[in-house]
């Protein structure tokens, strides 16, 4: 059949509309789209909110001669407190303390064991703890090494009391014994610093703050022994030894919260970078405190990194002065004597000043061989090595005396203490990653989400919520090795290089990219389109004149 | 009466050992940083933008002699001038032309070079989404507790910065890039310098806290340029950075200058332009932020109380046991691609032997060209 040329026109015309509108525009959306894998929003907004339930259990010993044996029976055999705290409006965290009663001392891991003993012992008590003790007057409390702690009932709690009243006594004491040795609300705010900028009024837990490395998984420590004399010391070492004996116990017993590794060099020819000043008083060389704060830049530069992980450095200098500046002093602030002879940089590392002079004997011949003693030095070390990794406390309540680290340098109830607080920074932080990741990717609708990236973030929120539930429980090995794999996969979504938004397109931009594309094509489609509209109501308009 | 005495002098002796470890903790406390970093950034390529090397430069010179150490600074210099062949005194970038300062010196180290200067890396340094593989000097590893100078020169315009004449970052990229480095808490205070023309457009967009920015020129104005040197040729350095480099030569590592100082630096009679300044979302006063908290470096220290006793021996190490003989690869260089026979073909030397290598014979027809290279080489296929 042969159409008319103009019937064939606007058959064109409609045709290539019907074609551009039903095929072309959606292939057009569909190829401009961007790949954006699934991510658990609502999942992670539940997170956001981070309520923690942290629980300690505490098994309660009575000794002999504290309560009496009817008493005894009617001690309830689980009691539990709980407290709430809200930090910063939108986190509240309970506290939920677990009293047993029994009678056996039967160590449950990660529980503390704390014993009433009458008020006349002479303390002399060896428990599994392996320890005897005098009988101090005004200590009411002693922590032990391991997880136990003794307290000692008051003189105004004689036997012959009611059982509530005992109770009433005993509850505060053994909260704060457990605040000391589990966790407090102050180590909570602390290590939740990330989230909560928490207000200025104690600020020994901003010091502290400031001093520890934040959790990661690894750290590099670096031993280095700098000689600027060689000429006049040659000095041996036995690096690998000491660390071996000394400093290895401490971080294998620290390997369940971080990845260690270890290395050490020595330096030569390196100064300084100040110079002491001589104290006739004293007849030696002083550094004072001032002046320590620019020593470590001249010499941070000769330091070198063998690092290939990003993981944080802690380094620890040990500088022999050379033969002109001997013997060299540090001074405290008020020019006291410092006996460890050294001093430590936040989240840095420590440097100790080993003098040398009294090695030399009656006629030195230079070189000296000196060989330097490890044991002094590496006792400085693992206290500084403690404070840097968060592990120092602060100091204990009044009454209380707490015993001293064994050779590995850390009791039992300081790792625990560090665990909490790790678990809890750890789940802060990977809560507000992946909550900003989220809504980072929420909010620009440009960036690609590949697959990799929301199986990252998956299996990040399911880490989480293990987490919390396991410290919910109180099982906290369980909960820090979560708190550490949901950390390792929120940073990886969070850092991965393929997000980078590079795609701002403002407004103006996206226009002057399509009209000249699509412009000069919709123009005669257009065109024909309204010129068969407005021919169509003409010959409407005709054959209504016609009719009439 | 006597009890009130006495207990006022009681209050006022532990007010007074109050104030003494609050002065003694003082310097821990005031700016709440641990180390500093600095990102320095020059973005324009070409001989005649020598004077942003410079400017870039004696940045650099500033903040290493102040004490933040190369590990610290991220440079990123988008073009060689030193070693410019068009350099009439090659491995030297001078301030100023009585060249009394070759702020180039002998120790640089320059992490992004040339054509690595980018939008996409330099946000990707501030960011941290570097790919594993990049080493540990390109990369920006601060944490909450890091102080970070970020010093940006080129040309610019309103609201963006031109980078290697070919692209360019906008400010609203810039505050998002900040923002997300907020979000990870990869800064403590942040101070921003732009040295371009229009620079003030460039702060207006940002959005997080801790930031305090400077700029050489307000939206309208260009920077301009110092002097020219007639022996080089160009011009030697912008004028904001020239007075900035003045003042920041009299700083010392104990210096107790602070930041209303700096604002001060290059006044209209000086600059031509009017330097900016933007402190409404830093949280201290900037009267009490010391220079030497971006520029410098000074550590807070404490001293070590404590010191662990320790009485164990020291446990030999033990040797391990030799396993008998080391077992030893023996390892041989691969042939090598005989060069000079390639050279000296002249079409003779075609397919020498088999398991070696037969060589194009040129004969003026290149398609006919096998090449099979012995094994080792991994290259397979003809090209």
């Amino acid at each position: 059949m042969f159409l008319s040329e103009r019937r064939r026109g606007q058959l064109a015309a409609l045709s290539i509309a019907a074609v551009v509108i039903i095929v072309g525009v959606p292939l057009w959306w569909r190829t401009t789209e961007t790949y954006r894998a699934w991510l658990p929003v609502s999942q992670i907004k539940e997170l956001a909110k981070l309520q923690l339930q942290l629980s300690a259990d505490v098994e309660v010993v009575f000794a002999r001669g504290t309560v009496t044996p009817e008493q005894q029976k009617k001690v309830p055999l689980t009691q539990t407190q709980e407290e709430e705290r809200a930090i910063d409006g939108d986190l509240i965290i309970l506290f939920l303390i677990l009293l047993i009663r029994n009678t056996k001392l039967e160590s449950k891991f990660f529980s503390c064991h704390v014993l009433f003993l009458p008020e006349d012992t002479a303390l002399r008590y060896s428990t599994q703890a392996d320890l005897y003790l005098l009988a101090f007057q005004d200590v009411n409390v002693y922590i032990g090494q391991r997880r136990t702690a003794l307290l000692r009932i008051g003189p105004q709690m004689r036997v012959g009391k009611t059982l509530e009243q005992l109770l009433a006594h005993l509850e505060p004491r053994i909260k704060q014994v457990l605040q000391v040795m589990s966790f407090s609300h102050n180590d909570i705010t602390a290590a939740l610093s990330d989230r909560v900028r928490f207000s200025p009024d104690n600020k020994e837990s901003i010091a502290d703050s400031m001093r520890a490395f934040k959790s990661s998984p690894g750290y590099e420590i670096t031993f280095s022994l700098l000689n600027p004399d060689p000429k006049s010391h040659r000095l041996h070492w036995d690096i690998e030894g000491a660390v071996q004996t000394y400093i290895q116990p401490l971080l294998t017993k620290l390997s369940p919260v971080a990845n260690f590794s270890i290395d050490s060099q020595t330096l030569y020819y390196t100064m300084l970078g100040v110079n002491p000043r001589f104290d006739t008083s004293r007849s030696a060389y002083t550094l004072n405190a001032d002046s320590l704060a620019h020593v470590i830049n001249p010499v941070e530069a000769r330091l070198g990194s063998n690092a290939a992980s990003s993981n944080p450095v802690l380094n620890f200098l040990l500088y022999v002065p050379d033969a002109q500046h001997s013997p060299l002093y540090i001074q405290g602030r008020k020019k006291q004597e410092v006996p460890s002879n050294a001093f430590h940089s936040p989240r840095w590392g420590g440097i100790m000043v080993y003098n040398v002079n009294g090695f030399y004997g009656s006629e030195p011949e230079f070189p000296v061989d000196i060989n330097i003693d490890m044991a002094k030095v590496m006792g400085v070390f693992l206290a500084q090595l403690r404070l840097l990794l968060g592990v120092q406390s602060s100091t204990p309540p009044p009454g209380f005396l707490v015993a001293r680290c064994g050779s590995t340098g850390l009791a039992d109830w300081e790792l625990d203490r560090l665990m909490w607080s790790r678990s809890v920074e750890n789940v802060a932080t990977a809560t507000t990653t992946i909550t900003s990741l989220a809504q980072l990717l929420d909010q620009i609708g440009n960036i690609v989400i590949n697959d990799n990236i929301a199986q990252q973030v998956s299996s990040a929120v399911t880490s989480l919520q293990l987490a919390v539930a396991e410290l919910e429980a109180g099982n906290l090995g369980f909960a820090l090795q979560y708190s550490k794999e949901a950390i390792l996969a929120s940073e990886k979504a969070f850092f991965d290089p393929s997000l980078l938004h590079l795609l701002y397109f403002p407004d103006d931009q996206k226009f002057a990219i399509y009209i000249p594309l699509f412009l000069p094509m919709c123009v005669p489609i257009l065109l024909s389109l309204l010129k068969i509209v407005s021919e169509a109501r003409q010959r409407r308009r005709e054959k209504q004149a016609k009719k009439d | 009466m006597k009890t009130h005495v006495l207990f006022n002098l009681f209050a006022t002796f532990l007010l007074a050992d109050g104030l003494n470890i609050e002065d003694s903790a003082g310097q821990f406390f005031s700016s709440g940083h641990t180390n500093n970093w600095a990102v320095l950034v020059c973005t324009s390529r070409f001989w005649f933008n020598y004077r942003h090397v410079a400017n870039t430069l004696s940045v650099y010179r500033s903040v290493k002699r102040l004490g933040i150490p190369d590990s610290h600074i991220v440079l990123m210099l988008a073009d060689d001038m030193a070693c410019n062949h068009r350099n009439p005194k090659p491995a030297t970038v001078f301030s100023h032309k009585n060249m009394e300062l070759n702020v180039y010196g002998d120790d640089v180290e320059v992490d992004y070079r040339g054509y690595e200067v980018t939008v996409e890396n330099f946000l990707r340094v501030l960011t941290g989404r570097l790919p594993p593989s990049t080493p540990r000097s390109k990369r920006l590893l601060s944490d909450d507790r890091s102080n970070i100078l970020i010093y940006l020169t080129g040309h610019g315009g309103n609201g963006f910065l031109k980078f290697q004449d070919s692209e360019e970052i906008s400010n609203v990229e810039l505050a998002d890039a900040f923002e997300q480095m907020w979000q990870k808490r990869r800064y403590n205070e942040l101070l921003f310098i732009i040295d371009t023309c229009q620079g003030a457009s460039m702060y207006e967009r940002f959005y997080s806290p801790n930031l305090m920015a400077l700029a050489s020129s307000q939206v309208g104005e260009d920077s301009l340029s110092h002097q020219p040197d007639l022996a080089i040729g160009v011009h030697l350095m912008d004028r904001y950075t020239f007075y900035l480099l003045e003042f920041l030569e009299d700083i010392h590592p104990a210096s107790k200058a602070n930041m209303n100082d700096l604002f001060k630096v290059c006044p209209k009679s000086q600059c031509v332009s009017t330097p900016g300044h933007r402190t409404d979302l830093f949280l201290r006063d900037p009267g009490s932020v010391l220079i030497t908290d971006f520029f410098g470096s000074v550590r807070k220290v404490e001293i070590t109380t404590e010191a662990i006793d320790l009485t164990d021996p020291i446990k030999e190490v033990e040797e391990r046991p030799a396993n008998g003989d080391v077992h030893k690869e023996m390892h041989s260089y691969v042939d090598q691609l005989p060069v000079s026979e390639i050279i000296h073909q002249n079409g003779k030397l075609c397919a020498t032997s088999t398991n070696k290598m037969s060589l194009c014979c040129f004969h003026g027809d290149v398609s006919e060209c096998e090449m099979q290279l012995p094994r080792g080489l991994g290259v397979e296929g003809p090209p």
